[in-house]
């Protein structure tokens, strides 16, 4: 399918496509009711309930007043759905404010400002300088004579430098007061998601030049959301608009997240509903048996010989109603309320504010704190998510001199300072090079101050620290370049420039110099692009050796080079330069071919390091995160070195000889399979060793290993802990968090840019960094945050409070619900199974809803182990993601507890309050208070730490029991009028109450104590030693120490490997026997081997679950 | 003095700027959340662990505190003196024995004799019960099958809604008392003489007090009650007000368990040992049709209430359990210590393979 664009043309029968509305809503004003209702009825939960609450309308076989469940669950559903409309609006106000954004466009002929929702297809619209591309445009003209524009499309790949576009050469050189008066025809493909690809035909209609048709490609578009820059004004045919955009068609529906604990809650609801129904069938039939054989006996009950057809029914609905509360209404909103607390708590946490912005965190999705302590792997952005995505120069080489070395920043250096003072030519050369060898726009502000405007924020790095050594480029006049070097003014003319391209690797300029007039070829660019051209005398091993050094550092190096060039030789050259520049077929490499024949004889003047600077924290961060088994991967849209440097210097993988990393790479199908194979070969023979094995994939690759070698690539990602994929697109890392959510992982995606955007959606958990490139990411993401490190606080911390806090919550709630419900039961079994209640609706209802619901409310604040304690010993977080707390196994025990309990309750109650005792009313009351009595107390010992909150919520939930029902009871209009004074009154009452709390928790204490102290968990252990200040604290406080010591000299004692980069090659070249010989027994390292086995064994055991 | 210097400082632009980096930027952005202990979540908290001593030491309390209660509750239940007459069967004529239903449903007269014998001194109040087993007074359709507003209120003698089916009477005219547990009140009598006196029973202040004032209207009269065809229990008096009908009230006290006891009356003078009392009964109830037991009792009371065990028994057992626990864990504490959270468990920081 074609989408043929008329180009300008107002003739609205062409007008069939969608105009530039952005609509993100879910719901209008008319839907929402409807579809909301549907949403949420489409839950079990919901239905249930209202099946429930329907049943309940039949007084023949209701127990207690419907009231009692119509209440809570019109509560529940206004709630939801004031939240969704809430969360609605505010999607409709951002479209708004997009969609009645002011723009220039031509209508009708004439340039007019309108409304950015009101851009049609073909229409043709103008952007100045740092405005954002309203939708997907086709270049017709820009203000460059050249038809170049720049563009920032950070939004859309997350790339940060800037990109050049061009007009098609069809539009080349029309007048700029004829522009909005272009027609033509643009035959372009229906709209897709591909950002990196634009396939299309452009045909202007006379009087514009010829009839030809123009191809056009990505480099002639201006897609939405980027932003113009370093370009005075743009303007372009509108091609997609509206959702139909790139980016509107990158942009997923975000599916509503459901964490495992819920997930978990769920499943555990259909076991409990599906014990309902047996229990319900069971007494149901046993109901109607005993109606037949022995009801009819009691002359006093008057059955009717002959009920109606429906009477078979009325016994299991009855206790069908009996037990609806086996399933707690209230854990909905219990987990709704706790969930939005941790949600606060994350907001509120002054230890995750970014001192440097005072940016908080944030949790925009309130409903998933609990995943995050089950994380299993975290996939990352590097730039800007590791890294603070600013490029610092910090140290060079300059003809064999190292600087900066020793304090770590070569501008501090005395040496160079002193250098740059007695004007030694090389350096002078090198700082040369660096402020002028780029395409870097000086722009003067009003302060007097410089800013550079660059392409590339290397080039700002470089021309910053040219200007630091005194090399200040202060203007460029058109093609003039002014230098104040040490307050002289030195002029160069910039005769041409050679572009970089990522093929060429390096870049160039030819200078003149306006005093002495001489020619200059100035160079920079990667080693392996430079070397190469050195001239024939000249020595580089000094510099590859630099090089290799400060690649060990992580940091990014570029070698810089000159030569100075004959005036024949350069006139010569530049005639061929034009000429390529001009040509139709093959432009680049023919461009690149002529660049080749001037850049060569280079004199190497130096390497400069350049480093993007990893954010504080990181390394320990990912170290802490990776011991509490979490691996990690890393998904960049940069180069495969730079992705490895980074890895290496932030922990991500260790140096050898622990850490190894092999290489999947390979342009076609078959490379790419025997690489695959080769790799998982060794990383079956490795992953019995403790080795710390990563593997190293590349954008193509992963495409071809994605699509044809799927399987083995899955498998290749169970077997590996860490891994790194450089140059991958937003929606392969989309697939990669995709693959790993297929193999049952638990993933968050953390990044920080546009084009990290579907991955962070896709992920189980998103964190966005509210950083430089922009708040996409932010956005989109269920937590932002400001730096890299408070991911571990958000995960050990809060992740792991909210998940032990909700799984007590929902077996909790369970627990209470359940106790009731076998009281229920058993009451009918010495009812004659007729399903008498025998509590009132209005002790069913506070029960559920306020007497066991406060005291467990309060549990949010529980801490089973303080935070530092968890940030010591982050191993701890297994038992979170191995859900230890909350499975099948743990919630039988709170089963048996609860029926144990109510066992308890009601023995020692229909006992101690038989024969002239047994009063309906009393009773009732007497048990409802012996299980309030244990609920406090089962409270109370599940509880880890007290605050005064906890006391006041479990005590004084006790105290407020007695309180209402003494309200209650003094009401003469109640039911219970007068009950609780009574009972109060009675000694027998309390001998009751204290022999069922004794007889309820003597044997959990006497259990949960002895499996504390001769059974203890991890947890246990770490609570004892907590509280009696063993020798554990020491034990953590050293540890970190001697790793974070290990850590620092680790990339100086680097023993060099043969070869220059930092990627060592497979091992399976080399005997596997070697390897492992070169790896001592006695290793270092078994602490990190025991966890991971252990991360392993837990998840083994979490899927057996 | 400090205070006068702040605003200056603040509004000193960007040779300030150091300065609030060092200093938290609390005068910066409002946007960073406001300390506290709460949000912070770092509220003082006490964290009890369970360790060997705190432990035991519960035990033993409990044992120490459970043994005496459980004693004197015996006590307290001993010295309550019962006496239980089963009647049902003995009070039906040996010929009619054959056909219990029949004799119960017939409208002769049912007077039956029974003999108590006084084995222990008896103080006065005692409390005259009588006992049905096997009684389901808490069966869903009789326990709904009243109506708490006509029995108040005269006003809503018409609110029988809930009394089906002994709502109305086959004209319908409106029965009060309404419902299956009224139309089904006990209607045996007794009546007792010791050596050929007549001991009176007091048959005022058996109902709770509550229920007289606030639950039983003072101008609600009985009206067409058992006028059915159908006779269900006892008759009542119409003249006299639903308050003053004790025997009703307490009955309409539905007991929870299918064996229970109503008060009949008391007896306001003390019983000697060896005293033979004649009891005189009336046997009108039908228990026949299900096999329920009816009991004639007579009992004193204690601070705990009537005879009862059970509460004695479950103390001491909590009681000895509960040492019985407490000497176990002390047992294993001497014999196997263990050190409390000792690092050398944690498998991490074991050699490998100990998992």
């Amino acid at each position: 399918m074609k989408r043929c664009v008329y180009i300008n043309d107002d003739d609205l029968s062409h007008d069939i496509y969608c105009d530039n509305r952005i609509s993100n809503r879910k719901y209008t004003v008319w839907n929402f009711l409807p579809k909301n209702l549907w949403e949420q009825f489409s839950r079990f939960m919901n239905q249930y309930f209202l099946l429930i609450a329907c049943l309940q309308l039949w007084s023949l076989i209701t127990p207690v007043n419907p009231a009692s469940t119509w209440g809570p669950l019109i509560l529940i559903f206004a709630v939801s759905a004031t939240k969704e409309a809430w969360d609605d609006y505010n999607r409709y106000l951002s479209d708004k404010k997009a969609n009645e954004k002011e723009v220039w466009a031509v209508r009708h002929g004439v340039k007019k400002h309108i409304q950015a929702q009101d851009i049609h297809v073909g229409n043709i619209v103008w952007l100045r300088e740092n405005d954002e591309v309203p939708c997907d445009l086709v270049l017709i003209g820009t203000s460059d004579p050249q038809g170049l524009c720049y563009v920032e499309t950070a939004a859309l790949d997350g790339e940060t430098d800037l990109k050049t576009r061009v007009i098609p050469s069809a539009c080349m050189g029309i007048d700029f007061d004829l522009l909005h008066k272009v027609k033509g025809l643009i035959e372009c493909p229906e709209p897709d998601k591909d950002i990196r690809r634009f396939d299309a035909n452009l045909r202007l209609f006379p009087p514009f030049l010829d009839n030809d048709v123009c191809p056009i490609t990505i480099k002639n578009t201006l897609l939405q959301s980027c932003y113009l820059r370093n370009t005075e004004w743009a303007c372009g045919v509108a091609v997609y608009t509206g959702n139909e955009t790139k980016l509107g068609m990158t942009r997923g529906v975000p599916e509503p997240k459901l964490t495992a604990v819920d997930a978990m809650i769920d499943k555990l609801t259909g076991a409990i509903f599906v014990f309902q129904l047996v229990v319900v069938m069971v007494l149901g039939v046993a109901g109607n048996i005993w109606k037949d054989t022995e009801a009819r006996k009691l002359w006093y009950v008057e059955y009717p010989t002959k009920g109606p057809w429906y009477e078979l029914l009325v016994i299991p609905l009855r206790f069908e109603l009996l037990c609806s509360i086996m399933i707690p209404i209230s854990i909905k909103v219990s987990l709704d309320l706790v969930k939005g607390l941790y949600a606060k708590f994350i907001d509120w946490d002054n230890k995750m504010v970014d001192q440097e912005t005072s940016t908080p965190a944030h949790a925009a999705n309130t409903a998933i704190s609990e995943d995050l302590g089950q994380v299993e792997y975290i996939l990352t952005d590097k730039t800007g998510t590791l890294t603070e995505n600013q490029m610092i120069f910090k140290r060079c080489c300059i003809s064999g001199t190292f600087y900066g070395n020793e304090i770590g920043d070569a501008l501090k250096d005395e040496d160079l300072v002193n250098a740059v003072a007695t004007r030694s030519p090389d350096v002078i050369h090198f700082l040369t090079v660096m402020a002028i060898c780029n395409t870097v726009v000086p722009i003067q502000r009003q302060n007097g101050t410089i800013l550079y405007k660059a392409q590339s924020q290397d080039e700002e790095a470089l021309v910053h620290a040219a200007a630091g050594l005194h090399m200040v480029f202060v203007k460029k006049n058109g093609n003039v370049l002014d230098i104040n070097f040490n307050a002289s003014v030195i002029q160069y003319e910039v005769l041409d420039t050679l572009e970089f391209t990522s093929d060429r690797k390096r870049m160039s300029v030819v200078v003149k110099d306006c005093q002495s007039g001489k020619l200059f070829l100035l160079s920079k660019g990667a080693d392996e692009a430079i070397l190469p051209c050195a001239s024939t005398g000249q020595q580089t091993r000094t510099f590859s050796e630099a090089v290799e050094q400060y690649s060990q550092l992580g940091l990014r190096t570029l070698c810089l080079a000159w030569r100075e060039l004959e005036e024949d030789e350069y006139q010569e050259w530049s005639l061929m330069f034009k000429e390529a520049n001009s040509a139709l077929v093959d432009r680049d490499w023919r461009i690149a071919e002529v660049c080749q024949r001037l850049e060569h004889h280079l004199q190497i003047l130096g390497v400069a390091a350049i480093e993007d600077r990893l954010q504080d924290g990181v390394p320990e961060t990912i170290e802490t995160l990776r011991k509490a088994g979490i691996n990690f991967w890393m998904l960049t849209g940069d180069k495969q070195n730079t992705a490895i440097q980074i890895a290496l210097s932030c922990n991500f993988v260790s140096p050898e000889p622990k850490g190894q990393l092999l290489l999947i790479n390979g342009k076609t199908g078959d490379e790419v399979r025997q690489s695959l194979e080769r790799v998982l070969l060794t990383m079956r023979i490795t992953s019995s060793e403790p080795k710390d094995v990563a593997f190293v994939i590349d954008g193509w690759a992963l495409e071809i290993a994605l699509k044809h070698h799927h399987k083995a690539f899955m498998e290749l990602a169970l077997l590996s802990k860490t891994a790194i994929c450089c140059r991958v697109t937003p929606s392969q890392k989309a697939q990669l968090v995709e693959l790993l959510k297929s193999c049952e992982y638990r993933t968050l995606a953390i990044g920080d840019g546009g084009n990290d955007v579907r991955m962070i959606q896709q992920a189980h958990i998103g964190v966005g960094i509210s950083g430089r490139e922009g708040l996409q990411a932010a956005r989109a993401a269920d937590y932002s945050i400001g730096k890299f490190r408070f991911l571990k606080r958000l995960i050990l911390v809060h992740g792991r409070y909210s998940y032990n806090r909700t799984a007590f919550l929902s077996q909790y709630s369970f627990y209470k619900s359940l106790l009731i419900c076998f009281i229920q039961i058993f009451f009918s079994l010495i009812s004659g199974v007729s399903g008498t209640s025998l509590f009132n609706s209005v002790s069913l209802m506070a029960y559920n809803v306020f007497y066991t619901s406060v005291p467990v409310l309060v549990n949010v604040l529980d801490k089973d182990l303080s935070e530092r304690t968890v940030m010591q010993h982050p191993q701890i977080l297994f038992y979170c993601q191995a859900g230890r707390l909350l499975n099948p196994s743990t919630f039988a025990g709170w089963f048996g507890r609860s029926l144990f309990h109510a066992i308890v309750v009601f023995v020692i109650c229909i006992h101690s309050y038989a024969f002239e005792k047994s009063e309906m009313e009393e009773l009732s009351m007497v048990v409802l208070s012996g299980c309030i009595w244990l609920q406090a107390f089962v409270v109370a010992l599940e509880t880890n730490s007290f605050t005064i909150l906890q006391h006041l919520a479990i005590w004084g939930n006790l105290v407020a029991f007695y309180v209402i029902n003494w309200i209650v009871s003094a009401l003469p209009s109640s039911g219970m009028y007068t009950i609780m004074f009574r009972l109060c009154r009675q000694p027998s009452y309390w001998i009751t109450m204290f022999l069922i709390v004794v007889a309820g928790m003597g044997p959990v204490l006497a259990l949960k104590y002895f499996r504390y102290t001769y059974r203890p968990s991890k947890i246990n252990i770490l609570r004892q030693a907590e509280r009696l200040g063993g020798p554990i604290l020491s034990l953590g406080n050293i540890e970190p120490q001697s790793r974070a010591f290990e850590k620092e000299v680790s990339p100086l004692s680097i023993s060099q490997p043969k070869s220059r980069s930092p990627v060592y090659e497979p091992l399976l070249s080399d005997s596997p026997n070697a390897i492992r010989r070169s790896f001592g027994p006695g290793a270092p390292f078994d602490f990190f081997q025991s966890q991971s086995r252990l991360s392993s064994s837990y998840a083994r055991n979490c899927k057996d679950n | 003095m400090n205070s006068n210097n702040t605003p200056s400082s603040s509004a000193g632009g960007p040779g300030s700027a150091a300065a609030d980096s060092t200093a938290p930027p609390t005068t910066r952005n409002s946007k960073r959340p406001k300390y506290s202990r709460f949000t912070q979540q770092e509220l003082p908290a006490c964290k009890p662990i369970l360790t060997p001593k705190w432990v035991i030491s519960a035990f033993m309390l409990v044992t120490v505190i459970f043994i005496p209660i459980g004693v004197a509750s015996l006590f307290a239940s001993h010295d309550v003196v019962e006496i239980i007459d089963r009647y049902e069967t003995d009070c039906i004529p040996e010929d009619s024995r054959k056909d219990k239903i029949a004799y119960i449903q017939s409208s002769g007269d049912k007077t039956c004799n029974r003999i108590l014998n006084v084995t222990k001194h008896m103080k006065h109040p005692i409390y005259v019960y009588y006992q049905l087993d096997n009684y389901y007074q808490n069966h869903r359709r009789y326990v709904k099958s009243r109506s708490d507003q006509q029995l108040r209120d005269r006003d809503s003698e018409n609110d029988t809604s809930a009394c089906k089916p002994e709502d109305k009477t086959a004209n319908g005219s409106t029965i009060v008392p309404c419902g299956l547990i009224a139309w089904s009140l006990f209607n045996d009598s007794y009546s007792f003489s010791r050596n050929n006196q007549n001991l009176s029973v007091n048959k005022h202040g058996i109902s709770w007090k509550s229920d007289r004032d606030h639950k039983f209207g003072k101008d609600v009269f009985p009206k067409n009650f058992q006028s059915g065809g159908l006779i269900g229990g006892k008759h009542l008096n119409e003249s006299i007000p639903l308050s003053e009908q004790e025997d009703l009230i307490v009955w309409m006290r539905t007991a929870a368990l299918p064996t229970f006891r109503k008060l009949y009356g008391k007896i306001e003078v003390d019983l000697v040992a060896g005293d033979v009392i004649n009891v005189t009964l009336q046997n009108n109830y039908n228990t026949y049709s299900f096999n329920g037991k009816k009991k004639l009792v007579l009992s004193t009371t204690s601070w705990l209430g009537g005879k009862n065990d059970f509460l004695g028994i479950a103390y001491l057992t909590v009681g000895g359990l509960c040492f019985f626990l407490a000497m176990v864990f002390t047992i294993i504490y001497l014999v196997k210590p263990r050190r409390l959270g000792d690092p050398s468990y944690l498998s991490w920081n074991r050699n490998p393979g100990g998992h």
